[in-house]
């Protein structure tokens, strides 16, 4: 395989501590490797930025409510902005649609931005064939999938009875069956009380029927997750989402993981992701008096080490939302009065799906965009703290360079505020005008890539440029002696990239697709001991509530595009 | 020895059943026996065995005959008069597997042609509603485990989908519904005495055409207007309107499945789209879904695929090159087929002959017609090429969405006979040819 050699790249590697120092990065068969030939292709970096290959810790761009929102919204194919690329075919397919891209505008979107990892952050195990056929169709980046587990009736009645070695065993069983990545776990026992058409908003309300509360589920799930030392952290989308006056329940949802301690043998350190941070960050008691609880949270994320969280920064786009919060989205409708799908998932999960703009004029929206930026510049660590959008729901994911531009700028962050036509009101229900951080280069690489890879246990695969690690690595046309003065330049340089390679290859150049190498569908096998209980529990309910047998939902092979697992070999109890 | 090969999927209906049990022969090429199924299910397996199964592709000679040609030939011809049409079409997709439906898209895409599904004479108005209105459903085991109530709307499943009222919504006993169907309430909304209506709580002998005002009337009393309601609305009597909308209200769990009763009588999409305003309404007191009741096995397949690749389930149109387009009514299969704009016509996984118009299929005649199917259709027989194929769900496998859109891995069950290719190789290999052509030279 051809040698690649980039030259005199100033290079932001926050995984080895590298800021900024010039270097030269040699890739070999795929691989980040010490020294190449003098065969190597060379890459002239010089007055260049040069960090790892980008990871989304949180996107939703693969799968059944994903493919609901691009079915169910022909008109977010007519949106063609340029900041959506603009471009109608550069790799063999077409590219269609914006807030919710299709399959292959997806992928060359995020390779054209730098990116070649994203971590499909909700599949309902139910729908796993058809989230890995979408992956068979999505160019150039690496994916993960993570399956939904906190309105699982396994789990329900494992963790009732406080059965975490048989919860392990469950979760083994369907990370394997599924191909499935770690535990994901959205509004625990919230979307099931809405297959009756009901919510839990408090982390102690009691799932009904089930009798379990949301705060064990999650606390089970820790333990779970803990036990089997997976390389990534339970991955929580808590209860009580996105409503006014939610902050002081996000602290108290983040309390459950304390006394915890992470457990593995892939560096993550953190026991929770908490995604899409803004969400949970409001203070108020309705809409008319929603304010930023940021500080709040992030004091109480800055001070406890084993908790990592991602933005969901707003946008201020048109966008398409869609979570396994099935009440929510429900909640939403009623608020906005669009179109509203749905689809609760026999024994396992829900969803929902409605169209949404965050208008710039909006107080609402305005403070929500603060909240989410906020969440960023009240970090102590931004190992901790990750850029997301939760795609596509506070923004689609081609907005990164922007919230990197408003990141970076406080002159930016000023321009958007002031043209927003409520923006007195937005200034006094945050903190956004007050806050004159900016953060520098390092701190974008740690948000973008480093702490993600990092936070899923895989920096030493991903997100990082040392030695051994895939050779994935995003140039882009900035130099870091001197910055633009026009913060325009930042989000056009991150939007992009002059060069991103992948495994070796260069995939985009000046910002066009260059090529389309294989990728890989990347998965976590856990060796466990055969829990005859479990199997005889998992054979009892395909026989009895489930629609499809057994035989048929778990994934074949021949369904999976490329697989590459992260083993798991059984840590010996503490 | 026989051999049973257990969970194996239907390619009949919507339901797509995956616990068939099939019985093959020792040597893997022949059905013996089919258990679980319907009576149209078990025919599709049996008749794969016939012994005068079509083997090798038949290009019409200027007599009028067939003659048998090599799959390379046919290939060819194929290839090259997709390069050469202008407006090529290739429609059908209902009984086939998804991987199938990806690769038409690799073809269309490369001819500039269009594509479109059974949906555009089926459930293609349910799409427009539901990009109007949305889709509150569910997956078909919630209403197993969960539902109260049934709605049939304008659909027969006794007749169009066997298994559905056993298997997912009448009479199997859930989680939460133990007793099966004692404790459901079963509503059947249909202007004709159908089987389905005879297993009902609850027949309301709707006035044909006349859906829309009926739903209406249902809205009225869900939102608290039954006092306004005329004595009689679409031939239903007010006060039974009434009490049915009071079940409705009081569900635990409720689930209106709709057919072509809906989509295919005055009001088309309005009716779907009301029908899922009704759902939206009833959601604020009881938890309701609503699915429409897909017909082939597979239809819903075709519809995601091209969802996740163009970003639009039906009616697409390829020819811009640099973006697909869908407007029905302009590029919906039988508008063109009417007005003659199409200048081929690849039909695959269904019977366009017997389905379509007979104006809509004398003007497609006029052109190059290929047929890709297992079985000998009304298309087969009027088209220049016939290209039989694999059976999915008999001698090649693949991934399939039944209607809920939940995907079941369909398996192989006997051997092909020789040298039949499945409708995934067959399309990759004429999209290969195509650009073997183009790079030759060869453009229209």
């Amino acid at each position: 395989m051809k040698e690649l050699l980039i030259k005199n790249g100033s290079i932001f590697d926050p995984i080895t501590g590298i800021n900024g120092d010039i270097a030269d990065i040699c890739i070999k068969e795929g691989k980040i490797v010490d020294k190449v030939s003098s065969h190597a292709h060379i890459i002239d970096a010089s007055k260049k930025i040069v960090m790892a290959g980008g990871v989304d810790i949180h996107t939703h761009i693969s799968g059944p409510k994903v493919n609901t929102g691009r079915l169910m919204r022909p008109e977010d194919k007519l949106f063609r902005g340029t900041y959506l690329g603009n471009n109608v075919r550069q790799g063999k397919w077409m590219e269609m649609g914006s807030s919710v891209p299709s399959t292959w505008k997806t992928g060359y979107s995020y390779a054209r931005m730098g990116y070649t990892f994203a971590n499909e952050a909700a599949m309902p195990p139910l729908f796993a064939a058809h989230v890995h056929e979408e992956f068979k169709f999505t160019p150039i980046i690496d994916q993960t999938a993570m399956p939904v587990f906190g309105n699982n009736w396994f789990c329900f009645e494992y963790l009732k009875n406080k059965e975490i070695e048989n919860n392990a065993a469950y979760v083994a069983w369907l990370l394997q069956s599924t191909y499935g990545f770690g535990i994901k776990c959205v509004n625990p026992g919230g979307t099931e009380a809405w297959a009756w058409g009901k919510n839990c908003v408090d982390i102690h309300d009691t799932v009904p029927f089930f009798d379990i509360t949301p705060a064990e589920i999650i606390t089970g799930l820790i333990e779970t997750n803990e036990y089997l030392g997976l390389p990534h952290s339970l991955h929580l989308h808590g209860n009580n989402f996105g409503n006014p006056g939610n902050y002081e329940h996000t602290i108290k949802t983040l309390d459950l993981a304390s006394g915890y301690r992470a457990r593995n043998s892939f560096g993550r350190e953190q026991v929770l992701h908490n995604t899409h941070l803004q969400f949970f960050a409001y203070k108020g008691d309705s809409w008319g008096t929603i304010a930023s609880g940021a500080r709040e949270v992030m004091n109480y994320v800055n001070t406890h080490q084993n908790i990592t969280v991602d933005l969901g920064a707003v946008t201020l786009d048109e966008t398409t939302t869609m979570t396994a919060d099935g009440p929510f989205e429900h909640h939403l409708h009623l608020l906005n009065h669009r179109k509203w799908a749905n689809s609760d998932v026999e024994m396992e999960t829900g969803t929902g799906v409605v169209p949404y703009q965050y208008n710039k004029d909006t107080a609402v929206n305005g403070v929500q965009w603060a909240i989410g930026l906020e969440i960023a510049l009240f970090a102590k660590d931004l190992m901790r703290v990750h850029i997301t959008t939760d795609h596509p729901n506070a923004g689609p994911f081609t907005r990164y360079p922007r919230i990197i531009m408003w990141l970076m700028s406080q002159k930016a962050r000023d321009t958007t505020l002031e043209s927003m036509k409520q923006s007195e009101r937005v200034v006094r229900a945050s903190h956004i005008a007050s806050l004159d951080r900016e953060l520098n280069l390092y701190e974008i690489a740690m948000m973008t890539r480093a702490g993600p890879a990092k936070a899923l246990g895989l920096s030493g695969l991903y997100g990082s440029l040392h030695k051994g690690v895939y050779g994935n690595v995003a140039i882009y046309d900035l130099d870091p002696e001197s910055l633009p003065a026009d913060p325009n330049q930042i989000e056009t340089a991150f939007s992009r990239a002059v060069y991103t390679i992948k495994e070796g290859v260069i995939v985009v150049k000046d910002g066009t697709i260059t090529a389309e190498p294989d990728r890989h569908t990347i998965w976590t096998n856990v060796s466990m001991p055969e829990n005859k209980q479990v199997m005889r529990d998992i054979s009892e309910k395909f026989s009895t509530g489930y629609t499809v047998n057994l035989e048929n939902y778990k994934i074949c092979n021949e369904h999976v595009h490329n697989p590459r697992a992260i083993e798991v070999r059984e840590i010996k109890p503490n | 020895m026989p051999k049973i090969i257990e969970n194996v999927g239907c390619p009949y209906c919507g339901c797509a059943c995956d616990d068939v049990r099939v019985t093959i022969s020792d040597d893997g090429k022949k059905i013996l026996d089919v258990e679980n199924a319907c009576a149209i299910g078990y025919e599709i397996f049996k008749r794969t065995s016939y012994e005068d199964r079509i083997i090798l592709p038949r290009l019409r000679q200027p007599d009028g005959s067939m003659k048998n040609i090599s799959y390379e030939e046919a290939i060819n011809w194929t290839a090259h008069h997709l390069i050469q049409a202008k407006k090529p079409l290739m429609y059908g997709f209902g009984s086939t597997n998804s991987e199938a439906h990806a690769a038409a898209a690799r073809v269309m895409d490369l001819a500039g042609g269009m594509l479109d599904n059974c949906a555009t004479i089926c459930h293609g108005p349910s799409f427009l509603a539901i990009f109007d209105n949305g889709y509150p459903s569910c997956t078909l085991g919630e209403v197993k485990n969960r539902a109260d109530v049934i709605v049939y709307w304008g659909s027969n499943p006794i007749h169009a989908h066997p298994r559905h009222m056993s298997r997912y919504s009448t009479f199997p006993a859930g989680f939460f519904t133990g007793r099966g169907h004692y404790e459901r309430t079963v509503i059947v909304i249909d202007p004709r005495h159908t089987d389905t209506a005879n297993t009902a709580d609850f027949h309301l002998k709707v006035k044909q055409g006349h859906d829309y005002e009926l739903f209406n009337a249902f809205r009225m009393c869900i939102q608290g207007h039954e006092k306004d309601l005329p004595d009689e609305v679409a031939g239903i009597k007010g006060q039974t309107i009434y009490v049915i909308a009071e079940i409705m209200k009081k569900a635990r769990f409720g689930t209106v499945f709709f057919g072509m009763g809906l989509t295919h009588t005055d009001g088309r999409n309005h009716n779907v789209d009301i029908a899922i305003s009704l759902i939206r309404d009833l959601n604020t007191y009881a938890k309701w879904a609503i699915m429409a009741m897909r017909g082939h096995y597979n239809i819903a397949g075709s519809g995601v695929v091209w969802s996740w690749m163009f970003g639009f389930p039906y009616c697409l149109d390829l020819t811009k090159h640099q973006y697909a387009h869908m407007n029905p009514g302009e590029t919906s299969s039988i508008d063109m087929a009417v007005r003659d704009e199409v200048d081929m016509f690849i039909n695959i996984g269904t019977d366009a002959a017997a389905h379509f118009p007979i104006d809509a299929v004398k003007h497609l005649k006029k052109h190059p017609w290929v047929t890709i199917d297992p079985h000998i259709t009304m298309a087969t027989e009027i088209s220049d090429l016939h290209i039989p194929t694999c059976i999915c769900g008999v001698d090649v496998g693949g991934i399939v969405y039944r209607m809920d859109n939940v995907p079941i891995q369909f398996r192989k069950v006997i051997e092909p006979p020789e040298g039949i290719m499945d409708d995934e190789t067959l399309l990759l290999k004429i999209a290969e040819r195509m650009e073997e052509l183009k790079k030759e030279g060869e453009e229209r």
